[in-house]
């Protein structure tokens, strides 16, 4: 197991202080979401078992925007 | 959400490696360290080095936190282990090597250690068998500290006690932008740490120490824009804190996982495989919790424990000073089956991470 790595999986059902998160290609995985508010449907972000924050989705788009007009519009400077 | 595709974009990925090649110095070169192994990962899984011009280097710093854990705290652990209790401990801890045994030698003379994926296997494992004594050793950074605070605090059960061995981050930053002789231009922080302690402990680095720093994630376009932007911080002369990761990092970071770690640990000057001491850097439990502090339910406490051996160059690979292909005994006498350091132990440690994907090294996105 790796220690500071952390990955993506979507939260399918809620308990309590548990959900059921999906990894991909039909991995799921219970984890504790004490740390996060957070709701089905959501990514989480999951480090040794709990969830320590939820990923943004339209932030993630709007980064690669910003990039990509940070990349053309030196282009134009030049 | 397809985090891998979108961030791993070839097209993008090529546009931003030309930008760093009009962007990169003549002749004096650049040196960027990330201090996070999941970053090592990424640059040497896809080749990121490759794509860098000859000025632009990137060190991998102690973002390992299987390997900075002091053989001190090894044998501490492998103590309490010979005193008939069970130690419970992530898998990558079995092998680091402490000043004579590791927990695996350990455990191959009868020890009980068993490997848990979580803290929480092992209040669940402390419940099952209440008649037996079980210890968790609790290591890691700010990603994880704040799990063995939530256990700490759902009150665990009476048999399970705590060997407490986190890190936190930010002081060994320190310790590294101070290093005369490794004169480092700027920082990659580290994604996850970042996601939980938020953006202010690092306003330090370019404010103080005139460092650009830059948050990043873990997909290869996210290092190669973190670099794209410290070249174009030391190009305007400009110095600053940029987070390129807000898809998961708050600027206040993750409030509740801070207040938990208050709740549970206080700050200590604590000692560094490789590192020495470092002030600040280490968590220890209050007073409160004394009843489920290992070190004093088991009566252990070492202070002193040998942290290198013969040859390994580990103390200069964790401050990326050395590359592991400069260790004599790198993929000869210390391989990943048969580690020598504890650099090659963790799967974030550098020597391990290189000698996994040493045939990729030519390897680039594609
Ligand atoms: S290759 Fe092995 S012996 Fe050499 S520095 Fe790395 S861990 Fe130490």
């Amino acid at each position: 197991m790796a220690m500071c790595l952390a990955i993506l999986g979507k939260i399918v059902k809620i308990n309590d202080s548990h959900a059921q998160v999906d990894f991909g290609e039909g991995v799921l995985r219970e984890v504790n979401i004490t740390l996060v508010e957070a709701r089905v449907g959501d990514y989480v972000l999951v480090h040794a078992g709990y969830a320590i924050q939820v990923l943004e989705e339209k932030e993630a788009l709007e980064t690669l925007n910003l990039w990509d007009e940070i990349l053309r519009s030196e282009t134009e400077i030049e | 959400m397809d985090e891998k595709r979108l961030f791993r974009n070839p097209d993008l990925a090529k546009r931003i490696a030309e930008k760093i090649s009009k962007l990169a110095p003549r002749d004096e070169p650049v040196k960027i360290c990330h201090v996070c192994g999941t970053h090592e990962w990424t640059i040497t899984h896809f080749g990121i080095r490759n794509m860098l011009p000859p000025t632009v280097e990137v060190i991998a710093g102690p973002g390992c936190p299987v390997c900075i854990v002091p053989a001190s705290e090894i044998d501490e652990a492998v103590k309490i282990a010979e005193k008939d209790v069970t130690i419970t401990c992530f898998g990558d801890m079995l092998r680091v090597p402490g000043s004579a045994m590791s927990l695996l030698d350990a455990k191959a003379k009868g020890a009980d250690v068993r490997i848990i994926y979580s803290a929480g296997d092992a209040v669940k494992m402390a419940k099952k068998s209440r008649d037996r004594e079980l210890v968790f050793f609790a290591i890691g950074f700010e990603t994880t500290a704040p799990s063995t605070a939530v256990e700490m605090l759902s009150s665990p059960p009476r048999n399970l006690s705590f060997l407490v061995s986190h890190r936190v981050i930010p002081p060994a930053m320190k310790l590294l932008a101070e290093m005369k002789d490794l004169s480092l231009n700027g920082f990659i922080a580290p994604g996850h740490v970042s996601t939980v302690i938020g953006l202010e402990p690092y306003e330090v680095f370019p404010q103080e120490y005139g460092l650009p720093t830059v948050v990043a994630g873990f997909e290869p376009l996210d290092v190669l824009f973190g670099v794209y932007t410290i070249l174009k911080q030391i190009n305007e002369g400009k110095p600053r804190l940029e987070n390129e990761y807000s898809r998961v990092v708050r600027r206040e970071g993750n409030v509740k996982a801070q207040k938990l770690m208050k709740q549970v640990f206080s700050v200590a000057d604590g000692k560094w495989r490789g590192l020495g001491t470092i002030a600040f850097s280490k968590l220890v439990l209050r007073e409160e919790f004394t009843a489920y502090d290992a070190r004093v339910k088991h009566e252990v406490r070492i202070a002193e424990g040998v942290d290198s051996h013969p040859g390994c160059m580990c103390h200069l690979i964790i401050v990326g000073k050395s590359k592991p292909n400069e260790c004599p005994l790198f993929l000869k006498a210390c391989r990943p089956e048969k580690p020598v350091g504890a650099c090659m132990v963790g799967t974030e440690g550098t020597c391990r991470i290189w000698a996994k994907t040493i045939n990729r090294q030519s390897r680039v996105i594609e």
